[in-house]
C-alpha cells in the first residue's frame, strides 16, 4: 500500500483518560487504505467510540501518532470539502434547524457560496432519498429518516474518510436492514473511505471489506482482522458462518478456529 | 383534582372573578366597610383617571417610565443574558466571577438608589440604572443555566463539523440551544422591570412611580390606583406583544 493510497493510520496509539495512570486503548495500529469499507468490531464500552473520536480528531491519543489528511482538505480558508466527517449513534440533529438546514451544517465555513451549499446538501439529500422532507425539522422525522439526515450530513462535506458510529445500534431491526442496504449502494456509488463501528457480527459481515476486532483490556488493542473479499449478503451461506465464529473467537480472546470453525460448531 | 375547561370558559371565569372583585370593593365602600379615605371605590377610578387624561399627567407619565423601562430593560436584558453566556461558556470566567456574583446578586435594585442619586443625579440615567440593575440578575442566571443545560454532545457536533472555535459554538450550538431559557429570563425580566420603574422612581425622577408617590403624599388614593391599574396594563400589553418575538425566536419548537 503506497502512502497516497492511505487515507488515515494509527501507529500504536494508546489513549488514557487520567494521564497514563490507565489506558483505555493500547498499541492500537491501523491504517484504511482509501475506497475500504472497515468494520471496526467490539464488545460494547471496549473503546471503539473512543477510537473513532481519536480518529476524527476529536480527541488526542496519549501516546503513539496518528496519520492522514487533518481535518479540513484543500487550501485553508478556500477549502470546499473536509477530510472526514462522522455519524453518531443518536443522529445529534439540532431540532431547530431544518433537515435541509441540517445537512448544510458541516457546509458552513467553506469556500462555497449560499446556493452552492443549498445544492450540495440536496445532493446529499437526494442520495439518501429525503430529498422530500428537506423542509421538516427533525422531531417530524421517523428515528430511520433523522439516521439517514445524519449520513446526508456527513457525505455532504465530500470527506475523505467517513467515520460511523454505530450508527444504526438504536434502530428496529427493519429498518435497521433497510438502512445497511441503502448505506451499502451509497458506498459503492461514492467509494468513500468508511469505517463502521458496530457491536453486531453481522452487520460487520454484511456491509464491510474487511473486519478489525477491538477487544480485551482495559487496555484493549485489536484482537484480529478478517479481510473479505466482498461484503457477506447471505447470513445462512457456510463462508458467512465460518467468518462469524472466527470473529467471534476474536472477540473472546481464544485462538482463530480458521475454516474449520463451521464444521466444529456443527458438531456440537 | 383539576377539571379540563376549554379556553373560552376559562377567560369568561376569569373575567367573570375580575367583575366580582370589583363588584365586592365597590359595595364595601358603598356600605362604609371599608373607609372610603383609605381605600378609594371602584367607581371613583374612571373620574380619577380622567383628570389625570385631561391634564396631560397620565401620558407624560406613561411616556416618562416607558422611556426608563424600554432602555433599562434593553441595557439589563443585553448585559445580564450577555455575561450569562459568557459565564456559561467559559469555565474560567465562571469561577473568577463566582465570588462577586454572590455578593451582588442578593442586593435589591432599590439598594442602589441611593448610588443612582449620587452617579447619575435626578436623571433618566439614573432610573434607568435601577431597572437595569433589577432586570440584569434574572437574565444573568436564566442565561447562565440554559448554557449550562447545553447538551455536550453538540459541542462534539460542532468540532466534528468545523465549528469547534468559540465562536463557531457560540452562534451555532449555544445561542440557538440556550434560546429557551433565555426568552424564558427577557420573559420575566419585563415584569421585574415594570415593579423597578416605582423604585426607580421614588427619588422623584418623573414617570409613573413618581406620579404614584406625589400622588399618595396627598392621600389621593383614587390617583394611586389608576396608576397601580396603567403599571399592570402596560405589563399585560409588553408581555402580550413579546409573546410574538418569544413564538418567532423558538418557532422550532412544539
Amino acid at each position: 500500500m503506497n502512502g497516497a493510497d492511505v487515507v488515515a493510520s494509527l501507529h500504536d496509539v494508546g489513549l488514557s483518560h487520567d494521564g497514563g495512570a490507565h489506558f483505555v486503548l493500547r498499541h492500537v495500529s491501523l491504517t484504511l487504505a482509501r475506497g475500504e469499507f472497515v468494520a471496526l468490531l467490539g464488545p460494547s464500552g471496549v473503546g471503539k467510540s473512543t477510537l473513532l473520536r481519536v480518529l476524527m480528531g476529536l480527541m488526542h491519543p496519549t501516546e503513539g501518532q496518528t496519520g492522514g489528511s487533518a481535518c479540513t482538505a484543500g487550501a485553508g480558508a478556500h477549502a470546499t470539502r473536509r477530510s472526514r466527517a462522522m455519524v453518531f449513534q443518536d443522529a445529534r440533529l439540532l431540532p431547530w434547524r431544518s433537515v435541509l438546514r441540517n445537512v448544510m451544517f458541516g457546509l458552513e465555513g467553506l469556500h462555497l457560496n449560499k446556493n452552492e451549499k443549498k445544492a450540495r446538501a440536496q445532493e446529499a439529500l437526494r442520495l439518501v432519498g429525503l430529498e422530500e422532507v428537506a423542509d421538516r425539522l427533525p422531531r417530524r422525522l421517523s428515528g430511520g429518516q433523522r439516521q439517514r439526515v445524519g449520513v446526508a450530513r456527513a457525505l455532504t462535506v465530500d470527506p475523505d474518510l467517513l467515520l460511523m458510529d454505530e450508527p444504526f445500534g438504536a434502530l428496529d431491526p427493519i429498518t435497521r436492514t433497510s438502512l445497511q442496504e441503502e448505506l451499502q449502494r451509497i458506498w459503492q456509488q461514492t467509494h468513500k473511505t468508511v469505517l463502521f463501528v458496530t457491536h453486531d457480527i453481522e452487520e460487520a459481515l454484511r456491509l464491510a471489506t474487511r473486519v478489525v476486532v477491538l477487544a480485551g483490556g482495559p487496555p484493549a488493542g485489536i484482537t484480529g482482522e478478517i479481510v473479505l473479499d466482498m461484503p457477506q449478503r447471505n447470513p445462512d451461506s457456510p463462508a458467512f458462518r465460518t467468518y462469524a465464529a472466527r470473529l467471534r473467537a476474536m472477540i473472546a480472546g481464544e485462538p482463530d478456529p480458521g475454516g474449520e470453525a463451521y464444521w466444529r460448531s456443527a458438531e456440537i | 383534582m383539576s377539571i379540563k375547561l376549554s379556553g373560552s370558559v376559562r377567560l369568561g371565569l376569569g373575567l367573570a372573578g375580575l367583575v366580582l372583585f370589583f363588584g365586592l370593593w365597590e359595595a364595601a365602600v358603598q356600605s362604609g366597610l371599608l373607609p372610603s379615605g383609605m381605600v378609594p371605590a371602584p367607581s371613583s377610578l374612571g373620574p380619577a383617571w380622567l383628570d389625570e387624561v385631561r391634564g396631560g399627567f397620565w401620558q407624560q407619565a406613561i411616556l416618562d417610565s416607558l422611556n426608563h423601562y424600554l432602555l433599562g430593560l434593553l441595557i439589563g436584558s443585553v448585559l445580564g443574558a450577555g455575561l450569562g453566556i459568557l459565564c456559561g461558556m467559559l469555565g474560567l470566567l465562571d469561577s473568577l466571577l463566582e465570588g462577586i456574583v454572590r455578593l451582588l446578586r442578593p442586593v435589591p435594585g432599590l439598594a442602589w438608589v441611593p448610588f443612582a442619586i449620587l452617579w447619575f443625579g435626578l436623571s433618566t440615567a439614573g432610573a434607568t440604572f435601577v431597572i437595569a440593575i433589577s432586570v440584569f440578575w434574572i437574565n444573568f442566571y436564566a442565561a447562565h443555566s440554559a448554557v449550562r443545560g447545553v447538551d455536550p454532545e453538540l459541542y462534539e457536533l460542532a468540532s466534528a463539523f468545523g465549528h469547534g472555535s468559540f465562536v463557531g459554538r457560540l452562534f451555532k450550538i449555544v445561542l440557538p440551544a440556550s434560546a429557551p431559557g433565555i426568552m424564558a429570563g427577557l420573559r420575566t425580566g419585563l415584569g421585574q422591570g415594570w415593579m423597578s420603574v416605582v423604585a426607580a422612581e421614588l427619588f422623584g425622577v418623573p414617570g409613573i412611580g413618581a406620579r404614584m408617590m406625589q400622588a399618595s403624599s396627598l392621600l389621593a388614593t383614587d390617583v394611586v390606583v389608576v396608576y397601580m391599574l396603567t403599571m399592570a396594563m402596560l405589563y399585560a400589553i409588553t408581555d402580550f406583544l413579546f409573546g410574538f418575538v418569544r413564538k418567532w425566536v423558538l418557532r422550532w419548537q412544539p
